[in-house]
C-alpha cells in the first residue's frame, strides 16, 4: 500500500495510507489509550471515546481508533484539549462503574484501571444514577457483572470471530444498555460453550472465571487428601503471571510451587493424555474395522463438546466416547491410585489446574461421576493458580525446579505434552496409530502437516498400507466447516481433532491475559505471536523427552497389565469413557 | 415458553424468505413479524436466527433497541400517548398517568384481559392538537383528563360488541 506523509506531535512520519490514526501512532512509538479497539481492529467500534486526539481536517476531536490517516494530516495527542477530553471520557466510564478495584480479581490486568492511571482521572467527577446491574454467578465456568462493563463489545466480537456464535450481545437502549446473552439470561440457560474466550478479551472484571479457590481451601480445611494435576498448556503460560517472557516454560517451578501449596501429590495430566491416546486410537480402529460412525472426532475439549451438544446434537455419535484426559486422571486417581496408597476414594479431593474455563463446567457433568464420586472435584485456571501462589508467600521466580510425582501414574511422554496445542492430539495419535493397528513399531515422530495455526489442517497418512485421512480444526467457526461436511455426507476424513479455543489450549480461556499495555518488554507484534510462543514451549518440551510415543509409556503399559487389561476393555469403559446428550439452546 | 404451531413456524419462515435476499433483511423481517403477530418472542427470534444466520443475542438486541418492536403480546388497543415537547407542556404527563390509573397498568404494560397496552411515544407530529393520543392509528386531539374514562369505556364497549356479547 502507498505511503503517505503525516505529522504526529509535530514530527514527520511516513505511514501506510488508510490505516487508523491509532495504528499509525502505535507504529511510530506513541501509546494512545484505547479500550474498545482490540487486537488490530478485531473489535473496533469507536464507542469508548478514550482514544480522542486532534487531527487536522477533522471537525473537533476524533476517535483515533476508527479515523483513518490521510496525506498531510497533523495529529496532536498531547494538547490540553485532547488530554482533558480523554480524561473526561474515562471519568464518565468510571461514573457508571462499580469501582471496587481492590477486591476485583482482574485488577492486575485491568485496562480501565490502567487507562484511569495514565489519563490522571479525578475522583467522583460525575456522580449520579447508575445503570441497573446484573450479576450472574450461576454458571460454574464464567461470571458476568455488568456493573464493571464498559460496553466495548470485545466479548461479542471474539465469540463471533472464534466460534461464529455471538452468544453475547448488546441489549436495551441508551442508559439501560447492557451486554449479555439474549433476554439477559444467565450462561446456564443460554447456548454458551463456556470456552472463556470472552473472559480472555474483556478489558475489565465484567467477565471472569468462576473462582473455585475457596472450594479448594475448604477441602484442605476439611482434612481431605488433596492431590493436584496440571494440564500441559499451564506450564507454557504460568510464568507470564510472574513477569516472565511469553513462551517461558516453568514446569519445574510450577511443580515446586504446588508442593509448597500443600498438595499431597502433584501429577501431570499428560499421563492421562497418553492413556487417552491408547483408548481413542483403539476406538478409532474399532470403528474402522466394524463399520462404526466415521469420522470419529476427539473429545478432549469441553468447549467443543458443549458446542456439539448445543448445535450438532445429531452428530454426537461421531464424538469419541473417551473422557477428557483430566477426567480420566481423576477416575484413575480415585478408583485405582487411592487404593494403592491406602486412601479412601471419598477422602481424596482431585484438583485440576487447567488453561480452561469450560473444564469447570465439565467436572459437574453427571456423566463424569464414577461409583458415586465426581472424577474431579475442583478446577482452577492458570490465573487462579497464580493468585494462589501469590497469596501464599511463595517467591515463584526463585523456586528450584522439582519433578512431578511419578510412582505409578505420573510418567508421561512428549506425545502427551503437545495435547496443549492445536494439532497435538492428532499428532500424538498418529505417532501411536501404527502400533495400535498392526502391533509393529514405527519411528515417525513429527507430523508437521497437522502443526501450525491455520484454521483447518488436513493430512493423509499411510499406516502400513492403510491410508488414514485426518483433519484438525480449532475455534468453532472452523469446526463448523468440517461438521457441515459430515452432515452433508461429504466428509472424506476418518479422524478429526477439534479444539474449542483458537490455537488450542495454549490460548485457552483460563490462560493469563495478554495485553500489550502490560507487556512493555515484548515485541510490538506480541498479539500476533503469543500463541505460537506458548506452543513453542510445548514443542520444545516434547523434543526434550526421551519417550515420545504414548504407547511406550511404561506406567501406562503397567496400568493395562494391572487394572485395565487392554484398551477398550470393560474396566476401561467403566472408568475412562463417557456419553453425551443433545441440549436445548434456551432452557425454559 | 409458548410452543409455536407448525403453521406459525411456516409463516415466520415465509416472512424470512421474503426478505432474505435484501442487503439488511433483519429490520424488514422483524417489522413484518411485529405487524403480523403484534410481538416477537424469543422462540420466534430463534427461527429468524436459524434462517438468517444472525445470532439470537443480536436479534434480541435489535428488538429491545427499537420501541416499535415488542417482546410481549400487545393489547387489542394500543394507547399511544405522545410525550413530545409540545404535548408534554400541554399536560401529556397527566394524560398518560390517568390512563395508567384507569387501566391499572404502567406504560409499556398490557392489561390482563389483553385489551389495552399503554405506550409512551415521542413526538408524533401532531403538536397543533396537543396533547395528542393515538389509539390503533386513530388520533384523539386535545385530550383532557376528564375525557379519559369515557374513551376507555367506549373501547371496552366496542370490543364487547365485536365479540358478540352485550356491552
Amino acid at each position: 500500500m502507498a505511503l503517505i506523509n503525516i505529522k504526529i506531535e509535530g514530527v514527520p512520519y511516513q505511514v501506510e495510507d488508510g490505516i487508523t490514526i491509532l495504528e499509525a501512532a502505535r507504529q511510530c512509538g506513541y501509546e494512545i489509550p484505547s479500550l474498545c479497539n482490540f487486537n488490530h481492529g478485531e473489535c473496533n467500534r469507536g464507542s469508548c471515546r478514550v482514544c480522542l486526539v486532534e487531527a487536522t481536517g477533522a471537525r473537533g476531536l476524533v476517535a483515533s481508533c476508527v479515523y483513518p490517516v490521510n496525506e498531510g494530516m497533523e495529529v496532536t495527542i498531547s494538547s490540553s484539549k485532547a488530554v482533558f477530553a480523554r480524561r473526561a471520557a474515562v471519568e464518565l466510564l468510571l461514573s457508571n462503574h462499580a469501582v471496587n478495584c481492590q477486591a476485583c480479581h482482574k485488577n492486575d490486568k485491568c485496562e480501565l484501571l490502567h487507562i484511569a492511571k495514565i489519563t490522571n482521572v479525578r475522583e467522583d467527577m460525575f456522580k449520579g444514577e447508575k445503570t441497573p446491574t446484573t450479576v450472574d454467578v450461576l454458571n460454574p465456568a464464567i461470571t458476568r457483572d455488568t456493573s464493571k462493563c464498559v460496553l466495548c463489545g470485545r466479548c461479542i466480537e471474539r465469540c463471533k470471530n472464534a466460534h461464529g456464535l455471538s452468544v453475547l450481545g448488546y441489549q436495551n437502549r441508551g442508559f439501560a444498555t447492557i451486554v449479555g446473552p439474549a433476554e439477559n439470561r444467565n450462561f446456564n440457560d443460554s447456548p454458551c460453550i463456556m470456552c472463556g474466550q470472552c473472559v480472555s478479551v474483556c478489558p475489565t472484571g465484567a467477565l471472569m472465571e468462576h473462582s473455585e479457590v475457596t472450594r479448594v481451601d475448604k477441602a484442605f480445611e476439611a482434612g481431605k487428601y488433596v492431590v493436584v494435576q496440571t494440564a500441559p498448556a499451564v506450564r507454557a503460560a504460568l510464568g507470564e503471571e510472574f513477569g516472565m517472557k511469553i513462551g517461558t516454560p516453568v514446569t519445574g517451578k510450577m511443580v515446586a510451587a504446588l508442593r509448597r501449596l500443600g498438595f499431597k501429590k502433584v501429577f501431570d495430566t499428560n499421563f492421562a493424555a497418553d492413556l487417552t491416546i491408547m483408548e481413542e486410537a483403539t476406538e478409532l480402529v474399532e470403528r474402522i474395522k466394524n463399520g462404526g460412525q466415521l469420522p470419529m472426532i476427539t473429545s478432549c475439549s469441553p468447549g467443543w463438546v458443549n458446542y456439539a451438544e448445543y448445535y450438532y446434537g445429531d452428530l454426537l455419535g461421531h464424538v469419541s466416547s473417551c473422557k477428557s484426559p483430566h477426567e480420566m486422571m481423576g477416575a484413575i486417581l480415585k478408583h485405582y491410585y487411592a487404593k494403592k496408597i491406602g486412601v479412601k476414594p471419598e477422602d481424596m479431593f482431585v484438583v485440576s489446574i487447567m488453561p480452561c474455563t469450560a473444564k469447570k463446567y465439565e467436572k459437574t457433568r453427571e456423566q463424569l461421576v464414577t461409583e458415586g464420586l465426581a472424577d474431579v472435584d475442583a478446577v482452577l485456571t492458570t490465573r487462579e493458580l497464580a493468585r494462589l501462589i501469590k497469596r501464599s508467600g511463595i517467591n515463584f521466580n526463585k523456586l528450584a525446579d522439582e519433578e512431578f510425582d511419578n510412582d505409578i501414574v505420573g510418567e508421561y511422554t512428549g506425545a502427551g505434552v503437545i495435547f496443549g496445542v492445536t494439532g497435538g492430539v492428532m499428532e500424538a495419535a498418529l505417532r501411536s496409530a501404527g502400533y495400535i493397528i498392526t502391533g509393529k513399531e514405527f519411528e515417525t515422530i513429527e507430523y508437521t502437516a497437522v502443526r501450525g495455526f491455520e484454521g483447518i489442517k488436513e493430512a493423509s497418512v499411510d499406516i502400513d498400507g492403510l491410508t488414514v485421512n485426518v483433519a484438525v480444526a480449532h475455534g468453532m467457526k472452523n469446526a463448523k466447516v468440517l461438521l457441515d461436511q459430515i452432515k452433508a455426507g461429504e466428509s472424506k476424513y476418518h479422524f478429526i481433532e477439534i479444539m474449542g479455543c483458537p490455537g488450542g489450549c495454549v490460548n485457552g480461556g483460563g490462560q493469563p491475559y495478554v495485553r500489550e499495555c502490560f507487556l512493555p518488554n515484548e515485541d510490538l507484534d506480541i498479539m500476533d505471536t503469543y500463541v505460537q510462543k506458548r506452543a513453542g514451549a510445548l514443542y520444545s518440551e516434547d523434543e526434550r523427552q526421551t519417550l515420545r510415543f504414548s504407547h511406550r509409556n511404561p506406567q501406562v503399559q503397567a496400568l493395562y497389565k494391572d487394572l485395565l487389561d487392554h484398551p477398550g476393555s470393560h474396566v476401561s469403559h467403566e472408568l475412562l469413557h463417557t456419553s453425551y446428550e443433545a441440549r436445548e439452546r434456551f432452557n425454559d | 415458553m409458548i410452543r409455536l404451531s407448525e403453521t406459525s413456524v411456516a409463516k415466520i419462515e415465509e416472512i424470512c424468505d421474503r426478505y432474505i435476499g435484501e442487503k439488511t433483511p433483519l429490520m424488514m423481517i422483524l417489522s413484518a413479524i411485529q405487524e403480523e403477530y403484534g410481538y416477537i418472542p424469543l422462540e420466534v427470534q430463534e427461527i429468524v436466527s436459524a434462517k438468517t444466520g444472525i445470532s439470537v443475542a443480536e436479534i434480541y438486541g435489535v428488538v429491545t433497541f427499537y420501541s416499535f418492536f415488542s417482546l410481549k403480546p400487545k393489547g387489542k388497543y394500543v394507547i399511544g400517548c405522545c410525550l413530545g415537547t409540545a404535548c408534554y407542556v400541554k399536560g401529556a404527563g397527566q394524560v398518560i398517568d390517568k390512563f395508567s390509573e384507569v387501566l391499572k397498568i404502567k406504560p409499556g404494560e398490557t392489561t390482563e384481559d389483553g385489551l389495552f397496552t399503554i405506550d409512551a411515544l415521542r413526538c408524533i407530529g401532531a403538536c397543533g392538537i396537543a396533547p395528542a393520543v393515538s389509539i390503533n392509528g386513530k388520533v384523539y386531539p386535545k385530550v383532557q383528563i376528564k375525557d379519559i374514562p369515557g374513551i376507555v369505556g367506549e373501547l371496552v364497549a366496542e370490543a364487547a360488541a365485536a365479540e358478540g356479547g352485550i356491552a
